[in-house]
């Protein structure tokens, strides 16, 4: 079975990694919602995913993907314990904008 | 579209459209396991307490403070120097020698027996991770209890 590297080469999928991470973290840095902000590091993830995949697929070497299988876990623990604290500072400070979030500032 | 749109749900949805799109391109990289995961995992679980969590949130709202101006060009000027620094590092790469491997990797066995052969360890320590992340989010999230 062929795949798509065959026709195109790997660096188009590298600039497409770097596209979506530089949105990511445009997306960080713009906004103050802190759910914006968790999505946004989920784009990044996933902008390292699709460059691991691509590069294990160039190569031929499964232990990117596995590598990409473990990232996908160790995302979804984040978000579930990111989003369970949001949920508690909202219940607190009626707010989750970051710029409140400010009691441990100097 | 995630970045700019006011709403937050309409962020969520176009992140849910953009997840597809990358699930996509795993497909075109004979990646089948992976593909499948992803859109388990991401498109559907992650989104799904995405949506849960702003529904609880109940912020579907336009009230959201923008930074002020001098602030948003200073977080676009960052981003576009950083893109602009990724893409010259990436720039020798476009011949790279394309040493297509054996193509069948993607598939659920042959990642099966990579996983439980290689990489057996960091997959149960990944299994205490999950667990440790569930026992904490149900402590975040229940009511304290005096």
């Amino acid at each position: 079975m062929n795949n798509i590297l065959e026709v195109l080469p790997v660096s188009n999928y590298v600039a497409l990694a770097a596209i979506l991470f530089t949105i990511g973290v445009m997306g960080v840095l713009f906004r103050r919602n802190a759910i914006i902000i968790f999505m946004c590091i989920e784009l990044m993830l996933n902008a390292v995913n699709l460059l691991l995949t691509a590069f294990s697929t160039v190569h031929g070497d499964a232990g990117g993907q596995v590598m990409v299988f473990f990232i996908m876990a160790v995302a979804a623990a984040e978000v579930a314990v990111g989003l369970a604290i949001l949920v508690m500072i909202y219940n607190n400070i009626r707010s989750v904008d970051v710029n409140e979030l400010n009691k441990l500032k100097w | 579209m995630v970045v700019v749109s006011r709403k937050p749900v309409h962020s969520v949805l176009y992140l849910i459209f953009c997840f597809f799109t990358i699930g996509g391109h795993y497909l075109l990289l004979n990646a089948q396991f992976l593909f499948a995961v992803h859109i388990i995992v991401y498109a559907v679980a992650i989104m799904v307490l995405f949506l849960f969590t702003l529904m609880f949130i109940n912020m579907n709202k336009e009230s959201e403070p923008h930074k002020p101006n001098l602030l948003k060009a200073a977080a676009t000027i960052a981003a576009g120097s950083l893109l602009i620094i990724l893409v010259a590092v990436t720039r020798g790469t476009e011949n790279l020698p394309s040493t297509m491997g054996d193509s069948q990797i993607g598939t659920v066995a042959n990642l099966g027996k990579v996983l439980y052969n290689d990489y057996l360890l960091p997959f149960e320590l990944t299994s205490i991770l999950l667990l440790a992340a569930m026992v904490g989010a149900v402590m975040l999230g229940k009511k304290s209890v005096e």
